[in-house]
């Protein structure tokens, strides 16, 4: 219960900004539109790019989101004071997750809907299953954020994070270099980070008609990966300060 | 009752509670008096239990400071408002209501004790320092608590309102209550039943205000105050 009045609290706190809810809603499609038109004639580079996209843009922009929310929880003191009620932490963690997760589903929705209707994108597989990995992937970058949030004491700290945390996940993905052509530890680095598999599992639903165990398998991972930090996260979250 | 022993704690290198000993009687309005950074802060953070201490103990109703089953017992207004300035009075207050299971009702009766009635419906960024910290005190009288922890309540409030407040704390007090309340401003010091005084971390007074004024023959406690300093001094 405590869990969901939290869900609902922060959802009624992005209510009230409605300018976070436009750029949230808007920035993915206008940037798949720049896309559209940058392959536009290059083939299917399109189809690759945009989808690798939809599972991207939801993990950046959730991860921002997350670190800057909870940082203001810490710096405004309302942390220090839930930490006095009977609130736990991962109602708080798992509160954010969903509330957060859900703004995602939104998003996803509109931005797989346009890459769909509007630019022309094309899978093999079913639009929905894409939205369900940029659903999870959003998940992913409001653990990560979350967890981060508490090594971060300012908010120029905690934006540092984005280069430290993100970029190199974006970069040993597969967009730039198929992860096949890349130096063997590269590779390897590339298998530790949870990205790559949201990525798979995207490509995964481009090239195959019907969901693949090797998706399924992907989406495991990611979700895994999320737990783990929610759960990192809870441990970093002290009710006890200095 | 609060029972503190021998309560050290420090922050970066610096001692900022040197070993303070006292207690907080049940149901009483108790004040805690004491110069800016003089530990009032500090002092408050270790009775709810989100300081960290080097040595020493809290009990709050006999239970170590911050444990699980005061979650329910204590209400907590930092100094700075924490409500969410992104959401209504009433959207705060409702959303504290729920961590402890209860609904609008609750949360209406706490908005109206402040207060602030015609003010539930606007964003708490929008509002006035005063109506600020009312919103942050609303949402610690949920589920009336049976300790109210005030860290300067009633900075930046015009004196109607704060005399409003203390008498409100006063029926508080009256219903069961145990409030403990920092302040800087003396002239407050005369509104509570009894006083702690602290300095550069160390307890300095201990006593009710009569019974302050009447050691230091003075009516005015501010001069009180400055003559316990003076003596320990020279002692």
């Amino acid at each position: 219960m405590i869990l969901l009045a939290t869900s609902v609290r922060i959802l009624r706190q992005l209510r009230h900004d409605r300018r976070t809810v436009a750029l949230l809603i808007v920035v993915p499609v206008l940037l798949l539109t720049l896309i559209y038109f940058m392959y536009d004639g290059a083939g299917n580079t399109f189809d690759r790019i945009a989808l690798t996209m939809l599972g991207i843009f939801p993990f950046v922009i959730m991860f921002l989101v997350t670190s800057i929310a909870m940082l203001r929880e810490r710096t405004t003191g309302t942390l220090e004071r839930l930490l006095t009620t009977p609130m736990g932490r991962l109602d708080l963690l798992f509160g954010y997750g969903l509330a957060f997760g859900l703004a995602a589903a939104v998003q996803g929705a509109v931005a797989t809907g346009a890459a769909y209707w509007l630019l022309g994108l094309t899978t093999t597989g079913s639009a929905g299953l894409v939205v369900v990995v940029a659903v999870l992937n959003a998940v992913l970058g409001v653990a990560l954020g979350l967890f981060c949030s508490a090594f971060a004491r300012t908010e120029f700290q905690a934006v540092q994070f984005l280069p430290v945390v993100v970029v190199p996940q974006i970069l040993l993905c597969g967009l730039f270099v198929p992860r096949e052509q890349m130096a063997g530890w590269l590779e390897a680095i590339s298998n530790a980070l949870p990205l790559t598999y949201a990525v798979d599992a995207l490509l995964q639903v481009g090239r195959y008609a019907e969901p693949t165990g090797e998706m399924w398998w992907d989406l495991v991972i990611v979700t895994g990966a999320a737990v783990v930090a929610l759960v990192l996260a809870a441990a970093t979250l002290r009710r006890r300060t200095a | 009752m609060i029972e503190v022993r021998d309560l050290v704690v420090e922050r970066g290198k610096r001692e900022v509670l040197r070993g303070i000993t006292c207690t907080v009687p049940t149901g009483r309005v108790t004040g805690l008096l004491g110069p800016s950074g003089s530990g009032k802060t500090t002092l408050i953070r270790a009775i709810v239990g989100v300081q960290i201490v080097k040595s020493g103990s809290v009990t709050v109703f006999g239970e170590p400071a911050g444990s699980a089953g005061l979650r329910r017992t204590v209400g907590y207004v930092t100094q700075a408002p924490s409500v969410y300035a992104d959401l209504t009075v009433r959207e705060n207050v409702r959303y504290f209501a729920a961590l402890y299971g209860l609904g609008a009702a609750e949360a209406s009766r706490a908005i109206d004790d402040v207060g602030l009635k015609d003010a539930a419906g606007q964003l708490v960024g929008n509002l006035s320092g005063g109506q600020r910290s009312r919103a942050s005190l609303a949402c610690a009288l949920i589920g009336t608590p049976r300790l109210l922890v005030l860290d300067e309540p009633t900075v930046g409030l015009d004196p109607v309102l704060r005399a409003d407040l203390w008498g409100k704390f006063h029926a508080l007090a009256a219903a069961g209550t145990t409030l403990l309340v920092s302040s800087h401003v003396m002239d407050e010091a005369g509104r509570c039943d009894r006083l702690l005084l602290i300095r550069e971390g160390e307890l300095i007074g201990d006593d009710t205000p009569a019974a302050i004024r009447e050691r230091a023959g003075t009516d005015d406690l501010e001069e009180a105050f400055l003559r316990r300093i003076r003596e320990r001094v020279t002692a």
